[in-house]
């Protein structure tokens, strides 16, 4: 079964998720390629190269796969479509916008999202927000699939030798052109895809606290500033950092919930977090029935001393 | 309360406030006399059914005289009859059954049906719409609109898209204006509008005042082997103490599905006591947390419910309208039941203003509703169980249920009452003692599984409000709530509402209230139960609140 | 300033642009949703069913051109049981001009209902299809890219800001490292994020008029499609519940166990 994985990169770096991702192939069958497409790709490819597992590494260059729109990118997997049964990516924004115009362009289904292998054709995923998970069997011959990353460890580099292969690359469809990209500042990620996030709930007392502990550890762990609705009532950060049901949901590496008791709606919101810390000082609070690691302390106390030790 | 200045206006016959029971039939029983007749019908939930809460079980009476053949139907939603039920003393360790023989022949249940009465108001609402009734969810009647002369002619909807600070967000909408003949309010226990209307017209003047409970309601999958459909079980006695009044239900409906709820009588004494918590504590009781083994709880709600019953029930007309069902209080405290009354009320209304519009009336006193409750099935319903409230509040527990069976033994062997009628002489509210009088309560923590917390119960509720809307909770003074609520009082907000609404937070060395509107599940308990009545509960943007299904 | 000749264009192509917007009715996003004991499904017996959040944005959107008059027709398609009128009556009354409901007791995957657009799409000839980027049910995230596919048009998804102008679509779109800005050339296929905009509210009289309105019917056969499954779901189950793990006793501890134990930091 041979298998083709659509690195996330920037052009610069190999993104974990392709790490990530390659674990859930591996699950899925052993022939497996990435494929590096975009523009002066080098680095991203020989870091591909190192991945355990992999087979051999296809780059596609040239400059209307900079900016990875969907479009052409589609176009480069067709054009290699025949010799793949599965094409993989992350479920990244561009896994998810390249990946369904590819299984519509093969006229096949496309399962979103799995949070782990069954078996070759059968995976699960979650639905309803996380609240039901689906078994579901995959009927085509050629599979398109999403990965949530937070579900599978990365796959280990080590020290392979594969052969980066270049691609002949179909000519641009031109239906899309890129205009400008603003990134998010880098200390400050956005809630919904960081890797780490830090929120803070009415423990903090006030908007100045609230601000002054949990800036510098957001910076830290380069971490998005989350907050609970009480946070948020309290006028301690503004309406968009609310996570929990009727706000937000995050499924980031690392949640730290931090004087958040954890109402049931924010629970619900963090529930896909691959790890949640909580730091509480009421030992009851609800926050450690899901915390994996739980902290009863003074957050006046704890949150400088993990600054300082980070 | 948000009104625009410049709102459309429309024209019907007949427009009532809520898609209850009562509303529901009196559209149904006016398009039944009528099928010309206009009539609307707005609702606060964001569908029928969706901010009903009940039990319940059903006396068919009022279904029976709205709907001869329903019987009949495939599709009725009274598919459980009551085979079986029980009457239970609780102590803390024990229960002693009271024998069916000895308990009052109005208080069986023989004939009645175990239903989910948002199921029922759902039926309903599908055979109004097909006479032609148009039922419009999402949208809360906020305020009365009078004539020239004084008369009621129609009803405000509320802005939407208001933020916060009252300013209009992008998507504002104004509200519109509703006119009609006549108007119905079917708003259910401490209704906003009725409020209005009673202070307005002075519809109180020589009836009692209005008593309340707050009724808590779960509902269960039960394993199957553990599952009676049609068992039902009432309870009065532990956990609560001598002087504190209220009871459990317990109905195991189709499905595995097992309804349970408490009632607490609001007139209770101590501001430490937490109508949540006790429910919770029921459900721990060794004959009663057995049915639980294995289940899980799938919904939660709770809503105020009227207990004065025949001495309490306002003139129910006004100039252009009238009050039905809860709205008004036909709920017979005995029988826990008020949805067989709902409905009459219901009918009797639709059918004299059916009667009043065909004569050319218009915006007048329809006084022949005001004649018609007593002397029919609702009054025949109410007046034996007149006195065993009142007795209940005086006697407590243990003499005032016995006192108040005897009584209703009395009617209805004799027709008469030893006590003639007794009077509700306090709101609920003026009841409430000062917290030095008691010591506080402490309640065992949840363990998640029988028993839980209020924020993951009302999680289960599907509650919710738009985060930018201005709060429907008005506080109308602020230090007269930290000087009293929370000196005099310690407090009660924070353990009555069984939403977790309010919070008294420390903040350094003062004190500082919050008030999570977007928590409240309508049950109307803060209005009704705040010893100083300082807080006023209106109707929030409509489609917030609860998202009942099943209950 | 525009030149005269690229005004008339625009004008030109302003004069006929028809926006198709999809819409599905799903479980209120309020309801708190529950797995079936026997794994069946989900519990939708009374169930409060809405518009799909997502795809209000996409309506909200359309409506919005075509009341900035870059737009002239919104038609609003669901598909679904004879049910799904409430969701089009509900798109009528936010301002859709037309409502077309695809007549299906089955629950279509998206790929299928990519291919009901499709066909809808050579019959209504529109210059935009906007999609909701996903319905909050199956939570796929497809439908409107895999139109684009399968039609080979353009395709913007993930829009937080939108414009249109000469023949083509500039698109803000909300991606993991900030917000990208493209063109897309119409026609295309846009699908809505949150932050795209705030929906309107159908008002009480706009409610009333749209249960007057007609909505035209059609079903697979009439389309030329034949229903093929492409997914079998085998099971739907709750997620399993986390567990509570361990209590640390100091900031070191915390910081050593995040590390060795789960490769973070």
């Amino acid at each position: 079964m041979a298998i083709l994985l659509l690195a996330e990169h920037d052009n610069q770096r190999l993104a974990i998720e392709t790490a990530k991702t390659l674990t859930a192939a591996r699950e899925i069958g052993s022939d497996i390629d990435i494929l590096v497409a975009g523009m002066n790709t080098n680095q991203v490819a020989v870091a591909a190269t190192k991945l355990l597992g992999v087979r051999k590494v296809l780059v596609a260059e040239t400059f209307y796969l900079q900016y990875q729109l969907a479009e052409p990118l589609t176009y480069v997997i067709i054009s290699l479509a025949d010799s793949y049964d599965v094409f993989i990516a992350p479920a990244t924004a561009m896994g998810k916008n390249v990946m369904p115009r590819l299984a519509g362009q093969l006229g096949v289904a496309q399962i979103s999202e799995i949070i782990s292998v069954v078996s070759h054709d059968i995976f699960k995923r979650p639905t309803y927000a996380g609240n039901a998970i689906e078994t579901v069997q995959a009927l085509d011959a050629k599979k398109v699939i999403t990965v949530r990353t937070t579900s599978f460890m990365a796959a280990n580099a080590g020290k392979c030798n594969v052969e980066i292969e270049k691609v002949v690359i179909p000519e641009d469809p031109s239906l899309s052109r890129f205009v400008s990209q603003i990134d998010s500042s880098k200390g400050q990620p956005e809630l919904n895809s960081a890797l780490v996030v830090v929120s803070g709930g009415r423990g903090f007392g006030s908007s100045e606290n609230f601000k002054m502990l949990l800036e510098p550890l957001a910076k830290r762990l380069k971490a998005a500033i989350g907050a609970s609705r009480a946070a948020v009532d309290a006028g301690y950060a503004s309406n968009d950092r609310q996570v929990g049901q009727t706000g937000k949901s995050v499924s980031p590496e690392l949640y730290i919930a931090i004087g958040i008791s954890g109402a049931i709606q924010h629970l619900a919101g963090i529930m896909d977090s691959r790890v949640i810390v909580a730091i509480n000082k009421d030992p009851e609070a609800p926050i450690f029935r899901v915390a994996d690691y739980g902290f009863v302390g003074d957050l006046f106390e704890i949150v400088p001393a993990l600054i300082e030790i980070i | 309360m948000h009104l625009s200045t410049t709102r459309e206006s429309m024209e019907f016959d007949v427009v009532i406030i809520g898609a209850g029971p009562a509303g529901l039939s009196a559209a149904i029983r006016l398009k039944q006399l009528n099928p010309t007749l206009s009539v609307v019908i707005l609702e606060k939930g964001a569908e029928v059914g969706a901010h009903i809460l009940s039990g319940a079980i059903i006396d068919p009476i009022g279904i029976d005289t709205l709907f001869p053949n329903w019987r009949k139907e495939e599709d009725h939603p009274f598919k459980t009859a009551v085979t079986q039920e029980h009457f239970l003393i609780l102590g803390e360790k024990r229960a002693w059954k009271i024998p069916n023989m000895l308990i009052p022949g109005v208080m069986s249940n023989r004939g009645n049906f175990v239903v989910s009465l948002g199921g029922v108001c759902r039926w309903l609402a599908q055979k109004a719409e097909r006479l032609g009734v148009e039922i419009y969810p999402g949208f809360a009647g906020i305020k009365m609109l009078y004539n020239a002369v004084g008369a009621v002619a129609g009803v405000a909807t509320g802005d939407m898209g208001v933020r916060k600070d009252g300013s209009h967000g992008l998507n504002y909408t104004p509200g519109i204006e509703l006119m009609g003949k006549y108007v119905l309010i079917g708003e259910g226990a401490c209704g906003s509008l009725a409020k209005e209307l009673i202070a307005h017209y002075a519809l109180d003047r020589k009836s009692c005042p209005q008593k309340y409970g707050i009724g808590i309601k779960e509902l269960w999958e039960v394993d199957p082997v553990r599952h009676r459909s049609g068992l039902i079980l009432h309870s009065v006695g532990w956990p609560l103490d001598k002087r504190t009044t209220g009871g459990s239900f317990l109905y195991h409906m189709k499905n595995n599905k097992v309804s349970v709820g408490f009632v607490v009588h609001l007139d209770y004494r101590n501001p430490y006591l937490s109508p949540f918590e006790e429910f919770q504590r029921f459900k721990t009781h060794p004959t009663i947390r057995n049915v639980f083994i294995g289940a899980k709880r799938i919904a939660y709600g709770a809503r105020a419910l009227t207990e004065g019953g025949w001495q309490s029930v306002p003139k129910l007309v006004f100039p252009g309208g009238a009050l039905v069902g809860c709205a008004a209080g036909f709920m017979n405290v005995p029988r826990i039941k008020g949805v067989h009354n709902a409905i009459l009320s219901g009918i009797t209304a639709g059918e004299h203003i059916a009667l009043a519009i065909a004569s050319g009336r218009a915006h007048d006193e329809i006084i022949g509703i005001e004649d018609s409750w007593r002397m029919g099935p609702i009054g025949r319903d109410l007046l034996p169980v007149r006195n065993l409230k009142p007795l209940w509040t005086k006697y407590g527990t243990k003499f005032g249920v016995i006192l108040g069976g005897f009584d209703m033994w009395c009617h209805q062997l004799s027709g008469f009452s030893l006590f003639g009628t007794m009077q509700h002489k306090k709101t609920d509210a003026v009841m409430l003692d000062p917290s030095f009088m008691h010591d506080p309560i402490k309640y065992p923590s949840p363990d998640n599984i029988l028993t839980f917390d209020r924020l993951s119960s009302i999680y289960l509720s599907g509650t919710h409000h738009r985060d930018d809307e201005p709060s429907h909770l008005l506080l109308k003074d602020k230090e007269l709530q930290e000087k009293s609520e929370l000196g005099v009082y310690s407090g009660p907000s924070t353990r009555y509402c069984p939403a977790a609404v309010y919070e008294w937070i420390e903040d350094g060395n003062s004190r500082r209230y919050v008030i999570n509107a977007q928590n409240c599940i309508h049950c109307k308990t803060c209005d009704i139960k705040d010893p100083n009545k300082n807080i006023e509960w209106i109707p929030p943007e409509g489609r917030g609140g609860p998202l009942y299904f099943d209950m | 300033m525009k030149d005269a000749k690229q005004q008339t264009m625009e004008q030109k192509w302003q004069g006929d642009m028809k926006i198709i917007v999809g819409v599905k009715r799903v479980v209120d996003y309020n309801v708190k949703v529950r797995v079936k004991s026997d794994g069946s499904g989900i519990e939708l017996t009374n169930v409060k069913m809405s518009m799909n959040p997502f795809d209000e944005i996409a309506l909200e959107e359309a409506i919005r051109l075509r009341e900035k008059g870059v737009a002239t027709e919104v038609v609003a398609i669901s598909i679904g049981s004879a049910i799904s009128q409430e969701t089009l009556r509900t798109a009528l009354a936010m301002g859709a001009d037309r409502a077309i409901l695809v007549v299906d007791k089955r629950v279509l995957e998206p790929l299928e209902v990519a291919i009901v657009f499709r066909e809808l799409v050579k019959v209504e000839a529109p210059n935009l299809v906007i999609f909701g980027k996903q319905a909050i049910d199956d939570d796929s995230n497809q439908t409107g890219q895999m139109l684009a596919g399968l039609l080979g048009w353009g395709q913007a998804a993930f829009a937080s800001a939108m414009n249109v102008k000469n023949g083509e679509a500039i698109v803000e779109r909300e991606v993991d490292a900030g917000v990208q800005t493209i063109a897309v050339r119409l026609p295309a296929v846009i699908t809505a994020d949150l932050r795209l905009n705030e929906p309107r509210y159908a008002s009480l009289p706009n409610i009333m008029q749209a249960r007057r309105k007609i909505i035209e019917e059609k079903t697979l056969s009439e389309l030329g499609i034949t229903y093929k499954p492409h997914i079998k779901v085998l099971k739907i189950e709750e997620p399993e519940a986390r567990q509570p793990g361990i209590r640390v006793n100091s900031v070191a501890e915390l910081v050593k166990r995040l590390r060795q134990e789960k490769n973070l930091l």
